[in-house]
């Protein structure tokens, strides 16, 4: 009986093309708009939890001072020395390697091209704590950093603006009064959200950086990488208390360094979309609904409209359940038609949105296939009520309807 | 006509229909003798409001009596519901209407089909007995034309396909050529007449025109909702 009824269904869609197209229009819309929503909205939470993996996820960043900024008055914290970085490396338990930074900055100057660049005098450790793969050349060797030779890797803002893009592994330039060979040139990363270009940069060994730039053994900034079966936070309390002692910090005075952890912010950042995500695609939601009501309003025109074919039907023999099958069977298809009709939309806002909010392509199955039920379901709350007053009709009232 | 057969095809006994409650009630029917045997051409005559209309829903097993039997081959009518008598009608009835109540934007084909549809026959049967329908009314070359590219007369005869195509016991007519100049009306007399002579199917037909009754074979008159007399008409039909 259901392939009767499907049959029948199928006829009077067809024979309504018009109708049956604006009945849909709401669904098409409201589906293709959660789905392309929802989409978007997971792209870009990745988007964003791709950008702080580059930074490393367990990685903890320590630096002198509360907060990123200064801050307030008051002398400023001393810098870290050398052997707070070896008793963190060797005391705390979780810790894979300790990455110092000396910082300073600089003109680079190569066959007449200057740019003022960051100089970040580091340890091979740096390429431990975070991936940062290199494009071209090397690292340090043991020796180069025991030394503290002039060998640099260079961001590729540097190696453009310097090198005119070109091949830059093997040739010299002077960085300040300093003759500098190019071992190796760093894979391209980007904007970092926060904190500007990090492309920007020439890495060399901090010791080099120490006694020829900062001119003290002084250490700026300390990148802690973190055992996975460790938690972050428990390493971070660990290396406030072995600091508080290294830095005489007396009970009740407040740390003067600050340990920020690039797990914590992912996460922040994360929620922040995955909420934004969560209101615009309850405001789709609300446009889905709206297009439910569509289908009903016109099911019910419908079904005032075809009183008399359905007071035909039932003198010819239909039975009620078989005139309300029949139209919800009607609102059904309707409803899935709109509902695939909107994945096909979504999946063009989607590819043309993508590469204007710079997110990755996705394709989420479980969002699609749960989008289209939900069309379904929609078909059916929203076409029971018309279709149950097409199967109350009284058949002589409905063959008299003009 | 009345009691003249013991096993006739429809039996009415004290018929009684009420419409409304209380000081509004209408009463449409006030007792109606009536048996009708298998194969008869009945025409049912009478102004309007006297109750013919009313005989004619009950019959068609549209409506139910208030009160009084209906016995439909031997088996009371009024004890069924709805959907009781929605699948009497599927096996045994076709309906014929004055204003021809064909699906629009439909082909004739699937009119006819319709009934067979909800028979559950599968494609190749219905398309095969629609056909044959369709060419019985002379029709079959029209098969895919819609209600809208179709005559009056045309339209008609299509209904009547449609209702024939179950091969029913009853053909009920109600006011079958109200719609048609004389020369239609006619011709649609005379398909009615073949039906009801070749095919053996008993025909009951709503009519005001004198000149379409008297193709039947029997003719009832309904005067304020009683049979007022029954009398012969000229017409063939052959109770088997």
């Amino acid at each position: 009986m259901l392939g009767t009824i499907f049959l029948l269904a199928l006829r009077s869609i067809r024979r309504h093309m018009l109708r049956s197209f604006l009945t849909i229009l709401g669904i098409v819309i409201g589906v293709g708009a959660v789905v392309a929503m929802t989409t978007l909205g997971k792209a870009t939470t990745a988007a964003v939890q791709q950008q702080i993996a580059a930074l490393g996820t367990n990685v903890l960043q320590i630096r002198p001072g509360q907060g990123f900024g200064r801050g307030g008055g008051g002398p400023r914290p001393p810098d870290f020395d050398p052997a707070d970085v070896t008793a963190i490396a060797q005391q705390i338990a979780g810790v894979t390697a300790v990455a110092p930074q000396a910082q300073s900055t600089a003109t680079a100057i190569y066959e007449g091209a200057n740019w003022s660049t960051t100089i970040n005098g580091t340890t091979s450790d740096y390429f431990k704590v975070q991936p940062w793969p290199l494009a071209s050349g090397r690292q340090f060797t043991p020796a180069e950093e025991a030394a503290g030779k002039a060998v640099c890797i260079i961001g590729n803002t540097v190696r453009s603006n310097l090198f005119r893009g070109g091949q830059a592994v093997g040739l010299r330039f002077r960085i300040g009064n300093v003759s500098c060979d190019v071992i190796g040139v760093l894979s391209t990363r980007g904007q970092a959200g926060f904190g500007g270009d990090q492309d920007d940069v020439v890495i060399m060994p901090i010791n080099a950086v120490q006694r020829r730039f900062t001119g003290s053994t002084d250490v700026r900034l300390m990148l802690v990488g973190v055992d996975q079966a460790y938690s972050t936070s428990q390493v971070q309390a660990s290396i406030t208390d072995l600091l508080r002692e290294r830095r005489r910090i007396t009970d009740g005075r407040e740390d003067n360094f600050n340990i920020f952890d690039t797990k914590q912010i992912s996460d922040t950042l994360t929620g922040t979309t995955t909420l934004l995500t969560g209101i615009v695609t309850a405001v789709a939601a609300i446009s889905l609904v709206v297009g439910g009501i569509g289908i009903m309003n016109i099911m019910l025109v419908s079904v005032t409209e075809r009183t008399r074919e359905i007071g035909i039907r039932l003198a010819i023999g239909a039975v009620a359940n078989e005139v309300l099958l029949q139209f919800l069977v009607e609102s059904i298809v309707l409803s899935c038609l709109g509902g695939v009709i909107g994945l096909l939309l979504a999946q063009v806002v989607i590819a043309v949105a993508t590469p204007l909010m710079q997110v990755p392509w996705t394709f989420d199955v479980q969002i699609n296939v749960v989008a289209f039920i939900i069309s379904g379901l929609i078909g059916v709350v929203f076409g029971y009520f018309p279709a149950r007053r097409a199967a109350s009709l009284n058949p002589i009232d409905a063959l008299r309807h003009e | 006509m009345v009691a003249s057969d013991p096993d006739p095809l429809i039996r009415l006994r004290g018929v009684t229909k009420v419409y409304g409650e209380g000081a509004t009630a209408f009463q449409a029917l006030k007792g109606v003798d009536l048996d009708i045997q298998r194969g008869d051409f009945v025409a049912v005559m009478g102004p309007s409001g006297s109750g013919k209309s009313t005989t004619m829903n009950i019959l068609g097993c549209l409506d139910v009596p208030s009160g009084g039997t209906f016995l439909f081959k031997g088996r009371p009518v009024e004890a069924l519901d709805r959907d009781q008598r929605a699948l009497l009608r599927r096996k045994y009835l076709g309906f014929v209407f004055q204003g021809f109540n064909l699906l629009a934007r439909t082909s004739a084909l699937e009119n006819v089909e319709l009934p067979l549809v909800y028979r559950g026959d599968d494609k190749t049967a219905r398309r095969e007995a629609a056909l044959a329908a369709l060419d019985k009314v002379g029709l079959k070359d029209w098969w895919d034309h819609t209600p809208a590219e179709l005559s009056g007369g045309q339209q008609q005869r299509v209904a009547i396909a449609r209702a024939i195509v179950t091969n029913p016991d009853v053909l009920l007519a109600d006011e079958p050529t109200g719609n048609l100049d004389s020369e239609r009306s006619v011709e649609i007399m005379q398909l009615l007449t073949s039906l009801n002579r070749d095919a053996g199917i008993t025909v009951l037909m709503v009519t005001h025109e004198p000149d379409m009754a008297a193709f039947a074979h029997t003719i009832v008159h309904f005067k304020d909702g009683l049979v007022d007399r029954i009398e012969a008409g000229q017409g063939a039909g052959a109770p088997a």
